[in-house]
């Protein structure tokens, strides 16, 4: 219906995500098991079912507030890199947010950046080292080029998914260079990065709350 | 009045065995362990290191160190939310020897920058009690320099020296080189051991565990600086004393 998103909005489309990767749990830690240590998906089960119930509770009355609240919960419930580096994230999209009441594409593909950017500080990773940056940099890119071309929030946060699902497939023949993984060195090859694939995963769930609206 | 420390590990056994260890070189130092994850699990939890960060600040700030790439983050995420930021600091260092090293440093009275270059030393520090090539590359690998500590004796001029005799059993083990670099912290001067042809910077307990001096060795102590006469003092009334053993 409308193409630009207001707090409630987000709230319906943040349940959808921490469904989505309730769903996908096993497939996170299937995929860690390989490379990492097997609980990647235990962990944002964890941290996205606090989401829901956290956002589940009044008082977030813009989109930066919820996604702040997000941020702080995530922090506080995903052990591991995943908490710091989901919650650096989400706290960046809120403050690039600021107060607005309503969010339009423009500022989604700014919020998307500002996360990659909360990221790639945190993590000090770069595109390339077998992690969620490898999902996340493609999905800021094109979430700019879909705002660019005068996308509302669906259409770019559908570019943004379908470039971080290209990004994540990009991860499986890398050696990975950041975080558990690259202790395996060479064998970390041949394998999905667990948190690029949940990046995906997150930015395809918001897509498809978004376009269902 | 002394800096806190927070030791941050994914393990809780890992943060509370050392917290021990630290503890014991530095009775008065809050010493923090804030490891694990959320559930007690492997990992890490940001509630629990922003309470030990609380619980460990006295009013003079705060040291955390780390295990392994998310509990860096994790620091560093607690420390940016801290109302006042600049009253905690993540350090990087090897975690066992920073945590000894800023231990004793906090517990001879060192504020907080002082704390905080005690703990990064133990880079460079770890690298000379290794001795050998990769002294370098520890020091440079932690991303700072270290003074090694002959190579300025030819402009620090003249020192105020003194042949000390260890009259303890163990020598310069933990717990007496602890005791050491605690009593001349507070000191204006550079103070150095030396034996069997090697020194090492009084400040650092791993660098005179390093020696390998035992009870009943001679080491010579070497001080610079405004209090120089009093540093010397102190080392051989602490070894007249047999290191209070």
């Amino acid at each position: 219906m409308s193409v630009t998103c207001t707090a409630e909005d987000l709230v319906v489309a943040l349940r959808a995500v921490s469904a989505a990767v309730v769903d996908h749990g096993d497939e996170l830690t299937e995929l860690d098991r390989a490379i990492g240590d097997a609980d990647h998906g235990e962990n944002m089960r964890r941290g996205f079912l606090a989401v829901a119930a956290k956002v589940d509770s009044p008082g977030q009355t813009t989109p930066a507030a919820v996604l702040k609240a997000v941020g702080t919960t995530l922090i506080s419930t995903v052990g591991g890199a995943s908490g710091p580096l989901y919650g650096t994230a989400f706290l960046r999209a809120a403050t690039s947010l600021a107060d607005v009441s309503e969010v339009d594409g423009v500022a989604v593909a700014a919020a998307l950046r500002a996360a990659l950017g909360g990221v790639v500080a945190r993590g000090r990773a770069e595109v390339g080292d077998k992690t969620m940056v490898d999902a996340l940099a493609p999905a800021a890119d094109a979430a700019a080029t879909a705002a660019e071309g005068g996308g509302d929030v669906p259409a770019v946060l559908a570019a943004a998914a379908e470039a971080a699902e290209r990004g994540a497939e990009s991860t499986k023949p890398l050696v990975a260079r950041k975080g558990r993984a690259s202790y395996l060195g060479e064998r970390s090859a041949g394998h999905l990065d667990p948190g690029a694939r949940s990046t995906a995963l997150v930015l395809r769930a918001l897509a498809t709350a978004a376009g269902a609206r | 009045m002394t800096v806190g420390l927070v030791l941050v590990s994914h393990s809780a056994k890992i943060a509370e065995g050392l917290a021990e260890l630290a503890a014991q070189m530095a009775p008065d130092v809050p010493v923090l362990p804030a490891g694990g994850g959320p559930d007690g699990d492997l990992g890490t939890d940001y509630d629990a290191v922003a309470t030990a960060v609380d619980r460990a600040d006295r009013g003079d700030g705060v040291v955390l160190l780390y295990d392994l790439g998310s509990a860096q983050m994790t620091a560093e995420l607690v420390v940016e939310g801290l109302s006042a930021p600049r009253r905690a600091h993540v350090v990087e260092a090897p975690l066992v020897e920073g945590a000894v090293a800023a231990a004793v440093a906090a517990q001879g009275g060192a504020d907080l920058d002082g704390v905080v270059a005690a703990a990064a030393m133990a880079a460079g520090t770890a690298g000379e009690v290794a001795g050998g090539p990769d002294q370098e590359f520890a020091a440079g690998a932690a991303g700072m320099s270290t003074l090694p500590p002959s190579a300025g004796a030819a402009e620090r001029g003249p020192a105020v020296s003194a042949n000390v005799v260890l009259r303890n059993e163990v020598g310069l083990h933990a717990r007496p080189a602890a005791l050491l670099a605690r009593s001349i912290a507070d000191l204006d001067a550079e103070v150095v051991v030396e034996y069997a042809g090697t020194e090492a910077d009084a400040r650092s307990v791993l660098g005179l565990m390093g020696l390998n001096a035992r009870g009943g060795d001679t080491v010579v102590v070497r001080a610079w600086g405004a209090q120089a006469e009093e540093a010397v003092r102190r080392v051989r009334d602490l070894a007249d004393r047999h290191f209070d053993e």
